[in-house]
């Protein structure tokens, strides 16, 4: 059973397509890596695959399951590391984790040892504002992994991370994580490392679907041209 | 049960951390009590009178908590975070709702000590037995209504100006009932007997708005 199936996906904001014609494979524990200038949808796919958006038109199946009937049967199976961290500024790393940790159900210790994962164990009990932004990323990178997600949706799950950061979060996210993975990115360079599909999306229609080994540096650098 | 407590703790916790909304809303109860002191120039009033003055402004107050209800979650992505969790999503009702209670429990604490003081003209003692009553029932139909309506409002551009648009009309018949049942608590004389209609009618506008929030809360969290 594959762990993702897309056919001919279409998600609409309004009029406009913001997703087109996205159709895909993907197996359990492989990786896809989405490359695309900004507002290519990158952003909209994995929402639409973590269940936060509704697609309009096409078949998805996440963890064999069909979207969005069965979204609540993937609902805590997946783990979105996006933009937002999804994290109360007022609360401190450790409540917040264990208020996320409350609602999947996940045993306290658990949050412990993914503070120390992280490297955020010293800080815990600080509010979550007056935190740098590389440590948010950091505890919003736990709080993603909190529930052990069979399907990872990370959306440039490096930015604002310093090189001892990425180095500290990269077993967990990374390839070495042999969970099933979809990254989003703009750092090809880095993200194609550990890929075994890679999805280039240019105004929500996808314009490259390929193996990695396949691809040459210039069909790339047109998805951004 | 587990979510509704996980949503509370945290919900009172970045109240307690934040106090962005029960000092604002017991402040506005107590300014408002003291412009009508001075704007009505009497030496307190009573009846009708007193309760209408009680209730508009508990509902005004409330409007302020109602607005800011569910802010946090729409400012700090709370709303993804909790819709990407497998748990009922009525839980979250519950919760806010239950949130919004006991911060107008806390407002009525502070107001309507405020209010005996600076505006009823008879003693609050004997309305005592009854008056928690009415205002639980008040408070119930304010928390519903008002969690239902900023659900709907946040995810708008103007939250502020649709949250009162939307909750005023709908909180009409609450108003109305709190205070035709909490006039007769306040009379000079305390003769006038105390009616079951408008508590009956409050709790069955009460009843009715929970099972209409329980069934359209989750096509709100939607996308």
């Amino acid at each position: 059973m594959a762990a993702l199936e897309l056919e001919d996906l279409t998600r609409l904001y309004g009029e406009r397509e913001a997703l087109a014609g996205v159709s895909l494979s993907l197996q359990p524990g492989q990786t896809l890596v989405v490359l695309g200038p900004n507002g290519a949808g990158k952003t909209t796919l994995l929402r639409v695959l973590a269940t936060l958006l509704r697609p309009h038109s096409g078949k998805v199946r996440v963890l064999g399951r069909s979207l969005p009937d069965e979204a609540w049967a993937v609902r805590g199976r997946v783990g979105l590391l996006g933009h937002e961290p999804l994290l109360y500024r007022e609360l401190t790393a450790s409540e917040n984790l264990r208020f996320h940790a409350r609602l999947h159900g996940v045993g306290m210790e658990r949050v412990q040892e993914l503070l120390e994962a992280v490297g955020m164990a010293a800080r815990a009990a600080e509010p979550v504002r007056t935190l740098s932004r590389g440590m948010v990323q950091r505890v919003a990178t736990a709080r993603a992994l909190l529930h052990d997600p069979e399907l990872l949706l990370l959306d440039e799950p490096r930015a604002n991370l310093d090189p001892a950061g990425a180095e500290l979060v990269e077993p967990l996210i990374g390839p070495a994580s042999g969970r099933t993975r979809v990254v989003c990115s703009h750092n090809p360079e880095a993200d194609l490392d550990g890929a075994d599909l890679v999805l280039g999306l240019r105004s929500g229609r996808p314009a490259l679907l390929a193996n990695p080994a396949a691809l040459n540096g210039t069909e790339i650098k047109d998805l951004y041209t | 049960m587990k979510t509704v407590t996980a949503l509370l703790r945290k919900e009172l916790l970045v109240e307690l951390r934040t106090l962005e909304s029960v000092p604002g809303m017991s402040l506005f109860a107590v300014t408002v009590f003291v412009i009508f002191h001075f704007a009505l120039n009497k030496t307190g009033v009573n009846g009708d009178e007193a309760s209408g003055i009680l209730w508009v402004t508990l509902l005004l107050a409330a409007m302020l908590g109602i607005n800011r209800l569910f802010v946090a979650d729409a400012e700090d992505g709370g709303f993804d975070g909790f819709l990407l969790a497998p748990v009922d999503r009525s839980a979250l009702l519950v919760a806010k709702a239950l949130a919004l209670l006991s911060y107008l429990v806390v407002l009525e604490l502070i107001a309507v000590p405020a209010f005996a003081l600076l505006l009823l003209e008879p003693s609050l003692g004997p309305a005592l037995p009854d008056l928690p009553g009415v205002l639980a029932l008040g408070d119930l139909g304010i928390a519903l209504i008002g969690t239902l309506v900023a659900a709907i409002a946040v995810r708008t551009r103007a939250r502020d100006l649709l949250g009162p648009l939307l909750a005023l009309p709908l909180l009409v018949p609450v108003v109305l009932g709190a205070a035709r049942a909490t006039a007769p608590l306040l009379t000079l004389t305390h003769q006038t007997e105390p009616s079951l209609r408008w508590p009956l009618m409050l709790a069955l506008y009460d009843l009715v708005f929970g099972l209409i929030a329980y069934a359209v809360f989750d096509f709100l969290l939607e996308d």
